[in-house]
């Protein structure tokens, strides 16, 4: 099977039926993606698939041929952040952080789709992803400061 | 002197000395009873001046042994050192160090003594301290929890970066041939009268030729660069984009993958499983029985190894306990009685003939279990050979934790390296060792290979070892307009006798937390009475944030607000007219005036209700204002006062006061754990998800800095939550609710 994520084709020997969180995660060794739940009721799995924020863990590979996937490795990294990477060290939104990656990812969907989200705009989008933490207020926060970033940039 | 008396006297003494600040000590070495580990195979050219700081000719780095579970403990422990050391901030990396005596939480102690935590006389400090040296005697005491980091750290962190500041500059003095007087410190370096400056790494192979200064003084807080202000925590950037790992990510060379299932019939024996289909499928390696009434089943990828644990057909036997959850409920409602007195915490005034007369109610209350489900499955990696094991794992417990793996790998314990991992959340989850033993086990039997075992997430719902449940019986009566009387009976399982009796420890005396969040309000009642009974063991159980505070909270201050109403008062005057404790009433008169409680009432169909709970030593008050919707309950905001004394990093006090509130009031709204034929019916987070963003309030934070013992920020938002939101709830609606979770019996948005 091949799969081309952040960029990098890659050829992998798995099931059908195999979940691409697993497949990031324990095949291709990319860990930011994060197992939570495995029922699409957290959303600590969520990538992008051609550039739409899904479940990875309700995600099969056999529907993944040939598509672009972006994790959060491949959103940005330390040394070229995301707007909303950016904004999320900015507002220190972090506790435990395992949540983060799908949160993230789900935001800069949200941003893709509305670039000027209103609180109940974030609310409705966001309300999938679980933070066990409570950071929600700073998510609050971040999403829209990021918001302004994009817009201006 | 006994050993305990010499222990406590010489902790009585530091202890005595760190409360006055800024003075000298001239005592390091009697402060550090044990050896420096870092000193075992410290390689030539690196200086150690004591267990929390090392440095050598390219970096330094400063231990932090208080787990991380997402609370920021790492980055807190580095700026107490830092701040005294000079370091700029970042400009060291940071360890968790091996488990080790050096590291004993010593704050965790005082928490455990039955005195209120108001009580500064001199008997209480007195038996505090002596607990201390009980505690360091009898158990592996390396825990994060309790609220104890800050605590913990606080005075020794400081005092071990000053004590590698002066020692640097001694060496910067042997050096240079500069009187030490004539040297400072700054960004990491000794600066030099004449304006140059010596890097610390620069002076690691000389510093460890000189003996750690033992006369060190304290900077006084006016000169603190770090502490006190906002700080950006060190995991910040790694959580934000991706690159920190956590425990369950890790990936070793030759790694096989892990699972288990564990009989759910918490207690019951596997009788026998049929895993004929689970040994055919792709990937699985073996398969076989391990202690505990579990299997585990190993394979090349966690996924395959999750699938074929659940083809596995399992033949269980029954759990100790009753297996219907009314059952429960009876036993702990049959507890109320003599036989099942566990102690009477409090009695003042005359209850019996204050409840004679007066105009008196009655209520009863309860509080379900409830399950912990941090966000990342437990997990832990072994690699185990002849010569020495590895275990790579989250834990509040390391010190425990390998003491559990040498048992099983018959190895000396100096043996048994652990090498703690940031948590993706606990709340009280990683303090249990079970899912460490099983993994160990499992690599035990698989020598030279290295196992990642990781739970299933239905796994961890049913393995999770819930909060105590509990019911309470509250009498009370008013007089005047006032409330006169309060008599508070408790009933609940003992959740410490619960979690040390898995490590094969038992509790002397009785259980603090049947009491704890109710007995020790600082209010001046007339009559006062709190009662608290210990039921027979149930479903097994364990620490869940904030403990027994949690459903005593609850219990306590709803009961109060239904007797202020009763009497005609106000919840918030009543509140502070019955409030003596100065700190407390300090508290409760800032959250008044955060949410302008004396201004304009609130609009039709919204509520405000307010709670104070003390726990851990802070005093905490919570106001909630909610809005009663077509759709059901909106909470919009919570205002929230309390008093931790010096705040080290507000930003991160902010975040964890929010998050507590947050969980304090999604469990509240929405989770609880049941169980139905023995075994838990609640499997994934559908069932019992807490709070989500949708439903999240407005908070604001504000912390008080008029108390003289600083305390830790985990635990003690979640308490007031629950009662604050019922209280708001029945302000809204006039319905008063009296068992959680509140969602059985309103709606909310």
């Amino acid at each position: 099977m091949r799969l081309v994520v952040n960029g990098t084709p890659y050829q992998a020997d798995i099931e059908a039926d195999m979940p691409l969180l697993w497949v990031l995660r324990d095949v291709l060794g990319l860990t930011g993606t994060k197992y939570g739940c495995g029922v699409s009721a957290c959303g600590a799995c969520t990538v992008h698939v051609n550039g739409r924020a899904v479940r990875s863990c309700q995600t099969y590979a056999a529907d993944l041929d040939g598509a672009a996937i972006t994790t959060i490795e491949g959103l940005g990294g330390a040394g070229a952040l995301h707007a909303v990477q950016a904004a999320w060290i900015e507002h220190q939104v972090a506790q435990c952080g395992y949540c983060q990656s799908g949160q993230m990812m789900q935001a800069a969907d949200l941003l893709a789709q509305t670039p000027d989200p209103s609180d109940a705009d974030i609310d409705a989008a966001m309300a999938g992803n679980l933070c066990r933490c409570g950071t929600y207020l700073r998510i609050r926060a971040a999403v829209k400061s990021a918001a302004q970033k994009l817009q201006q940039a | 002197m006994s050993r305990v008396g010499k222990i406590a006297r010489r902790s009585l003494l530091i202890g005595s000395a760190a409360l006055l600040g800024g003075v000298a000590f001239g005592v390091w070495r009697t402060r550090t009873p044990f050896a420096n580990p870092l000193r075992e195979d410290l390689p030539d050219g690196t200086a150690s001046f004591n267990p929390w700081v090392l440095v050598d000719s390219t970096k330094i780095t400063l231990i932090t042994p208080h787990a991380d579970k997402g609370q920021g403990v790492s980055s807190m422990q580095a700026a107490l050192i830092a701040e005294e050391m000079d370091l700029q901030w970042g400009q060291f990396d940071t360890h968790f160090g091996a488990p080790d005596r050096a590291y004993w939480n010593t704050a965790l102690a005082g928490e455990m003594v039955p005195f209120l935590s108001t009580d500064e006389s001199l008997t209480a400090r007195t038996m505090r301290q002596v607990m201390g040296g009980i505690l360091k005697i009898a158990m592996p005491m390396q825990v994060t929890g309790g609220s104890s980091s800050v605590p913990d750290s606080f005075e020794r962190l400081r005092l071990a970066g000053a004590v590698a500041r002066e020692t640097l500059k001694r060496a910067a003095s042997q050096e240079t041939g500069v009187p030490v007087a004539q040297l400072s410190t700054a960004d990491g370096a000794v600066q030099l009268p004449d304006g140059s400056a010596l890097a610390y790494t620069a002076l690691a192979r000389t510093a460890a030729q000189i003996n750690p200064a033992g006369d060190v003084v304290l900077r006084p807080p006016a000169q603190w660069r770090l502490l006190g202000k906002p700080m950006t925590r060190l995991d910040m950037v790694p959580k934000s984009t991706g690159a920190q790992t956590y425990g369950i990510d890790l990936r070793l060379e030759g790694m096989v993958y892990a699972t288990i299932k564990r009989n759910p019939h918490r207690g019951g024996v596997l009788r026998g499983y049929n895993a004929d289909a689970a040994r055919a499928m792709r990937g699985v390696h073996d398969i076989f029985e391990i202690s505990g009434g579990a299997v585990a089943v190993v394979a090349d990828n966690t996924w395959r190894a999750i699938q074929a644990a659940e083809a596995l057909v399992f033949d269980w036997g029954a759990a100790p306990y009753p297996s219907e959850q009314a059952q429960h409920w009876e036993t702990i409602a049959n507890a109320f009685n003599e036989e099942h007195l566990d102690k009477q915490w409090r009695s003042e005034g005359d209850v019996a003939a204050a409840l004679a007369g007066g105009d008196r109610i009655q209520a009863e209350y309860r509080a379900p279990y409830v399950a912990h489900q941090p966000l990342e499955p437990l997990n832990a990696t072994l690699r185990i050979t002849e010569a020495r094991s590895d275990i790579w794992v989250g834990t509040q417990v390391p010190g425990i934790a390998k003491q559990q793996v040498a048992a099983i790998t018959g190895q000396d314990e100096a043996r048994v390296h652990l090498h703690n991992q940031f948590m993706g959340g606990s709340f009280g989850h990683r303090l249990e060792v079970d899912f460490i033993r099983q993994a160990a086990e499992i690599a035990n039997r698989m020598r030279g290979t290295p196992v990642k075992m990781t739970y299933a997430r239905e796994e961890d719902f049913a393995q999770d070892y819930p909060r105590a449940p509990g019911i309470a019986r509250a009498i009370g009566t008013t007089k005047d307009g006032r409330v006169e009387a309060l008599d508070l009976q408790v009933a609940m399982p003992s959740v410490i006798t619960s979690q040390m009796g898995r490590i094969g420890l038992s509790l002397p005396g009785p259980d603090m937390q049947i009491a704890a969040g109710a007995w020790n309000n600082p209010y001046a009642l007339p009559h006062f009475r709190m009662r608290a009974y210990r039921t027979p063991p149930l479903a097994p159980v364990s620490s869940w944030r904030s403990v027994g505070a949690s459903a005593n909270g609850f219990f306590f201050d709803s009961f109060l607000d239904e007797l202020i109403h009763a009497a005609g008062a106000d919840p918030m005057e009543e509140r502070i007219r019955l409030m003596t404790h100065e700190v407390s009433r300090k508290v409760l008169e800032a959250v008044a005036e955060m949410c302008d409680w004396e201004g304009p009432r609130p609009a039709p169909n919204t509520g405000r209700g307010v709670a104070f709970v003390e726990s851990f030593g802070v005093p905490t008050a919570e106001v909630v204002e909610l809005r009663h919707t077509a759709e059901g309950i909106r909470i919009d905001k919570v205002w929230v006062a309390c008093d931790v004394g010096p705040i080290v990093d507000p930003v991160n006090f902010e975040n964890l006061v929010q998050g507590g509130v947050i969980f304090g009031l999604g469990h509240a709204i929405n989770s609880e754990i049941t169980y139905a034929g023995g075994v838990a019916e609640q499997v994934n987070f559908f069932d019992a998800e807490g709070m989500r963003i949708h439903q999240c309030p407005k908070i604001f934070v504000k912390g008080l800095e008029n108390a003289s013992q600083v305390r830790g920020i985990g635990e003690p938002p979640v308490p007031p939550a629950a009662p604050a939101l019922a209280n708001a709830i029945f302000a809204a609606t006039g319905q008063r609710l009296r068992t959680m979770p509140f969602m059985k019996f309103v709606d909310f948005v």
